[in-house]
């Protein structure tokens, strides 16, 4: 059963008429692990961001459609939509350091959503707050939720917006390459921590990424992005067993790999890119009339 | 995106260029008054009170704004009242802006003891109420239009004097002028040569905004009957007047006030102009 | 705006703020604070000085400039002697400034009275219609600044844009007139005049009649004194709302920008809770420093604006001290301005470390 469906979506700057996201499709099955990989710029983030409705003012969706358990979130209004992806949905961002707000202590930063958009009582979601934040395995839960984050370390922080993103059960998670700020030793802990907390509580995850050896190790399913467009969409085993698209094959063949990190890399051919833009030249074929 | 802010600065600039075409009519009716004002600006005539302007019931011909208390034809005293308010604001503005730029320059620059008296001083001046300070010099020195320019240049200097200190000091720390001093260059001539070109865009915006200040202070001394004499056409004295018969001659108040709300509008505006145009380093 | 260069926006300021403060451990902080106190106690010395010596200094004769034209050279001679005028001014300013010390601002000419205890009767009126404007200041500027990051990049934006530049360029004085035009005249619903309606009946105890009328639930007085106040009050409030609103705007702006704003945009919240709740405790430091130095800016406007709309205030009292030539009374007076002005620049700093949670968990 999928959780999250994206139909034909394609975006563009307010004016522009180049798009940003190109005819994209994809789905996260109930709590499956969904990878969206692509280098930079290729559009992996704004899905995530269309999907939590938090794209920048700049950027308009132009068609296509975003269904949330069977409910087309772009037909709704836009307090509705807000409702619903804050009651079933949650983001674990980028960079800790910039994405708690520093003037608020922790403990109202996770909870003040239970109770202000959930409905819990406060005393429920303060327990809960000491719940969530042991599972992530943060000892002294009380010191922390009076703390404000300057007080703590990156990795705390980390943990912290990760356990804030399970508090209130979502269904789906957006993770926004969770990892790519931190240092290279805490990456392998917050990754574990992610796969470990989406098993326990059977969240489905979209996963940005632009790492594939990231994917082999957390994904069912992933989706490679190229200039806006899926290229390739499939599940982890027969992907990481031969990509069919070239692109998706050569990107692959960039990535060391954890068996024989030695082994030569090879950057991605101007061949193949050359075939990649023409591909996605060709999506754009009578787009411009719409 | 792009396209909304074209529209600002388009708008920007239909602002700089309103508030250029005002003060161009203004500098013109300030040269020009002797030949284009109607009536004699002092001319009185107590039969011709309180006339109202020309599209009003019982208006004279000839008296297009109206009249004050005193029978003196509100438009010429508007015409006239721009000369004075014009000399005010360049005479004034021009030397706070010498004295008070030069202050700054060598606070900023020099530093040590130079900076701590001068800053000092600064502080202390910020501690006065500023309306007060220049009706008490008035008041001392004794009225006329330059005890206004002095009252005007012995309170405002600090304006030039604490944004251009700050900006020579950004600047003084910046490498050009280590460069320079490595290559030689004496330190007051460095501070000619490097600095000044550098802060010399802050100050002539500064310049534009203290001339709106100058026009607005001649014009509340004015108010409180402090400014030249009571005869003299003074848009801040026709204020006065107008205030006290504001029920049953509008007009008398009305004219002036437009006038020097457009004034000071449009020096204000062409410093932002300017402002914009330049390296915005101010506020 | 052009591309490139230092603008002194919202965030810039927030963290040089920062970053200047934030080292500072809790007993610097206390140094510097007495430090502050010290440098503040040089520049009322500094303002009482140059008073002193403006009113005596500069050409004519100070007892003259009090008597009225005519008065013989025996009255002249009397009067000198009276106000202790004869001896050097170094001896004068010491007399009175141990007088100051022991809360002695000598009399008053024209009234006869203790300076002290005319300043203080007026005192709380100005601080009424300055603190009544702040409030004014704050509300409108506020809501200016969060209705326009709610409707960023609409014309709504561009049009509140355009009115705070508007209320910026024009001062207090111009807009007092123009209030007086359009609500005083045009569409008499406030009064233009006075502090209070003279027929009626106070039964107040102190000057604080705003604040007494309310305690003694006289809402009928209330109404009466607020509409005295409230045209004077708007004209001194429109510049700094225009500052409030366009400051706390680009610090908005910036902020919204932040990633802890979009993860709350992502768990359900309205935008107006976003901007107020998220944004806003971050967005608001460096605008509150603006605003404590230019609350004194509108303190110091209220001398004309109470002459222009005779509101019975210290600044007021001020203007007919120096028409007056009442010396004692003019002294007191500026020295109480220059009081206020530095304690509220104190009270600035001070509430800025308090607020900001880095410097009191530091």
């Amino acid at each position: 059963m999928s959780y999250l469906q994206i139909r034909h979506l394609s975006a563009r700057l307010v004016g522009a008429k180049d798009r940003l996201l190109r005819d994209v499709s994809l789905t996260v099955e109930r709590g499956q692990v969904h990878g969206l990989v692509g280098e930079s710029g290729a559009g992996k983030s704004m899905i995530g961001k269309a999907v939590l409705g938090i794209l920048p003012q700049s950027v308009e969706i132009v068609e296509g459609s975003i269904e949330l358990d069977g409910v087309d979130l772009l037909q709704l209004s836009a307090a509705e939509r807000r409702r619903r992806i804050g009651a079933h949905c949650a983001l674990i961002p980028q960079d800790p350091l910039t994405a708690l707000n520093p003037s608020r202590r922790i403990g109202p930063q996770i909870t003040d959503r239970l109770v202000q958009i959930l409905g819990w009582d406060r005393t429920r979601a303060e327990t809960r707050a000491v719940q969530i934040l042991g599972e992530v395995q943060i000892e002294d839960a009380a010191r922390v939720l009076r703390s404000y984050p300057h007080e703590l370390s990156g990795g705390m922080r980390q943990r912290i917006l990760i356990a804030s993103a399970f508090a209130a059960e979502p269904k789906l998670i957006v993770a926004d390459e969770p990892t790519t700020a931190l240092d290279v030793t805490v990456q392998k802990q917050i990754l574990k921590l992610i796969a470990q907390m989406q098993a326990r509580h059977g969240t489905a995850l979209l996963f940005v990424t632009h790492d594939l050896g990231v994917v082999s190790k957390v994904c069912r399913s992933l989706s490679v992005l190229y200039g806006g467009m899926v290229v390739e969409d499939t599940a982890v085993r027969p992907f990481f067993a031969g990509p069919q698209h070239p692109y998706a094959r050569a990107l692959l063949a960039a990535t060391p790999k954890y068996t024989d990190p030695l082994a030569s890399l090879q950057p991605v051919p101007d061949a193949v890119i050359a075939q990649v833009r023409q591909e996605v030249k060709a999506s754009d074929k009578g787009w411009f009339h719409v | 995106m792009a396209e909304g802010r074209g529209q600002i600065t388009r708008r920007a600039g239909l602002r700089l260029w309103l508030a250029g075409l005002w003060l161009t009519a203004l500098v013109l009716a300030a040269l020009l008054a002797p030949w284009i004002a109607p009536k004699d600006p002092l001319a009185q005539d107590l039969f011709l009170g309180r006339l109202p302007p020309f599209w009003v019931a019982g208006a004279e011909p000839g008296f297009l704004l109206g009249t004050d208390s005193l029978g003196r034809d509100v438009l010429s005293r508007i015409l006239y009242g721009a000369r004075i308010a014009l000399v005010v604001a360049v005479v004034a503005g021009s030397l706070t802006c010498l004295i008070g730029a030069t202050l700054g320059l060598l606070a900023g620059f020099l530093r040590g003891w130079v900076d701590t008296v001068i800053s000092r001083l600064i502080e202390i001046w910020m501690a006065f109420p500023p309306v007060l300070f220049s009706i008490l010099l008035i008041a001392v020195i004794g009225p006329g239009l330059s005890s206004i320019i002095i009252a005007i240049v012995v309170i405002d200097w600090t304006r030039f004097a604490r944004v251009v200190r700050a900006e020579a000091m950004a600047q003084g720390a910046m490498d050009y002028v280590a460069s320079a001093q490595v290559a030689g260059r004496r330190r007051g001539s460095t501070m000619w040569v490097e600095i000044l070109p550098n802060v010399l865009p802050t100050i002539v915006v500064l310049l534009t905004l203290e001339m709106g200040i100058a026009v607005i202070v001649e014009a509340i001394l004015s108010f409180v009957n402090l400014s030249i004499s009571t005869d003299d056409p003074t848009w801040g004295g026709m204020i006065a007047e107008g205030r006290s018969s504001i029920h049953h001659a509008w007009w008398v108040i009305v004219f002036p006030l437009i006038t020097l709300f457009l004034t000071v509008l449009s020096f204000s505006q062409l410093g932002e102009g300017l402002k914009d145009r330049f390296d915005p380093v101010l506020r | 705006m052009p591309p490139h260069g230092y603008s002194p926006s919202g965030a810039v300021l927030n963290e040089w703020a920062r970053g200047d403060l934030a080292v500072t451990g809790q007993m610097q902080l206390f140094g510097r604070f007495l430090v502050r106190l010290m440098t503040t106690a040089i520049t009322l010395l500094g303002v009482a000085v140059i008073v002193f010596v403006v009113i005596r200094v500069v050409p004519g004769n100070p007892i003259a400039m009090m008597l009225p034209p005519g008065a013989t050279e025996a009255d002249i001679a009397t009067l000198t002697a009276l106000y202790g005028l004869d001896k050097s001014i170094f001896q004068q300013f010491v007399i009175w400034a141990g007088g100051v010390l022991q809360g002695d601002f000598g009399m008053s000419i024209t009234t006869r009275q203790p300076v002290l205890a005319l300043v203080m009767g007026r005192l709380p009126a100005t601080l009424e219609l300055s603190v009544m404007a702040l409030v004014m200041a704050v509300f409108l500027g506020g809501a200016a600044a969060l209705g326009g990051t709610l409707r960023r990049g609409t014309r709504t934006e561009g049009a509140i844009d355009v009115g705070a530049g508007m209320a910026l360029s024009v001062p207090d004085f111009l807009w007092g007139l123009v209030l007086i035009l359009i609500f005083g005249v045009l569409w008499p619903v406030f009064h233009i005049s006075g502090r209070v309606t003279p027929s009626l009946d106070l039964p107040f105890s102190s000057n604080f009649y705003l604040f007494e009328s309310l305690l003694r639930f006289r809402f009928d007085l209330w109404a009466d004194i607020v509409s005295h106040m409230f045209l004077p009050a708007l004209a001194l409030a429109i510049p700094l709302a225009a500052i409030i609103a366009q400051l706390l705007k680009q610090s908005l702006k910036e902020t919204m920008h932040l990633d802890y704003v979009t993860l709350a945009r992502t768990k359900g919240y309205s935008e107006i809770h976003v901007i107020t709740r998220e944004a806003l405790p971050n967005a608001i430091l460096p605008t509150l420093t603006l605003v404590g130095v230019q609350f004194t800016f509108l303190i110091g406007g209220t001398v004309i604006i109470e002459r222009l709309f005779s509101y019975e205030g210290l600044g007021n009292m001020a203007i007919d001290a120096v028409i007056n030539r009442d010396l004692p009374l003019i002294q007191g007076i500026v020295i109480l301005f220059a009081v206020i002005f530095t304690g509220v620049n104190l009270l600035v700093d001070l509430s800025y470390a308090l607020l900001n949670p880095r410097l009191r968990h530091g």
